[in-house]
């Protein structure tokens, strides 16, 4: 028989509080996404070729880089949602546990800026 | 490691086929967190001028990672369709068992005609790269 109180138990293994927050951010962007990758797709098919100065020039006019920016950034949030709950169900070590998190959070950060710097810098390229 | 229940209480569901589309639509899901990665070192390879978008080319005219953007445009399809599911459930509709399996099916056989369609596109119809 344990002495702590079913109470002392309890804290500190249950919902963190963040739950609300982590799933209406996961329906946003993923409503979000609906018409977003849509628009990806059928840009990418609608490509004349895959050549360097085709891709350049979609990339760079009008409002592509616009939706391109959104895109990455809505797919990156919600890919780290998605993520997070995986680690959180299937790691059960803690300390494994918050490196991949962490480390989760880094990589997605590193792909958001990297896309909107890479967007940005052809967009304010083309003529 | 603690002794009480763990989510996602795996063990208590009859195993197939529905909880298989479950399965499926997370690691579709992390099919495409990277597939993401893909996106962003294509984004960059644009950025980056003429020399890095041909290796970038290179590398993904390969027939397999043809085949694995393939893969990656069925996972996309197939965990949108899901996920619309998911959001219909959201509003607290189509639980009943016989929706629920119902949605399971609609939702696997909507992301096989989408991409049976895509596929058409990208591969038969000109756009190829």
């Amino acid at each position: 028989m344990s002495l702590r109180s079913p109470m002392g138990v309890a804290l500190g293994n249950g919902a963190a509080g963040g739950a609300a927050q982590h799933g209406w951010l996961q329906q946003v962007t993923a409503v979000a996404l609906l018409p977003l990758m849509l628009w990806f797709l059928v840009s990418l098919l609608g490509l004349p070729s895959f050549e360097f100065a085709a891709v350049r020039a979609w990339l760079g006019s009008g409002w592509t880089p616009v939706w391109m920016i959104l895109l990455v950034i809505c797919a990156a949030w919600h890919s780290m949602l998605g993520v997070q709950v995986i680690i959180e169900d299937y790691v059960p070590r803690k300390s494994v546990k918050m490196v991949a998190l962490v480390l989760l959070k880094f990589l997605h950060a590193i792909a958001v800026v990297a896309a909107v710097f890479a967007a940005l810098k052809v967009a304010l390229q083309s003529p | 490691m603690p002794t009480r229940p763990l989510s996602p209480h795996a063990t208590i569901y009859r195993k197939f086929p529905i909880m298989a589309l479950s399965i499926m639509h997370r690691v579709t899901g992390v099919a495409q967190t990277v597939g993401l990665a893909l996106l962003v070192y294509w984004l960059m390879a644009v950025a980056s001028g003429p020399a890095s978008f041909d290796s970038a080319r290179n590398l993904l005219g390969q027939v397999w990672v043809k085949l694995l953007l393939a893969g990656w445009l069925f996972a996309f399809l197939y965990h949108l369709c899901y996920g619309v599911r998911h959001l219909v459930w959201d509003t607290g509709r189509g639980f009943e068992r016989a929706d629920a399996r119902r949605s399971g099916w609609i939702t696997l056989f909507s992301a096989l005609a989408l991409f049976a369609f895509f596929v058409w596109r990208a591969f038969f119809a000109g756009a190829a790269s």
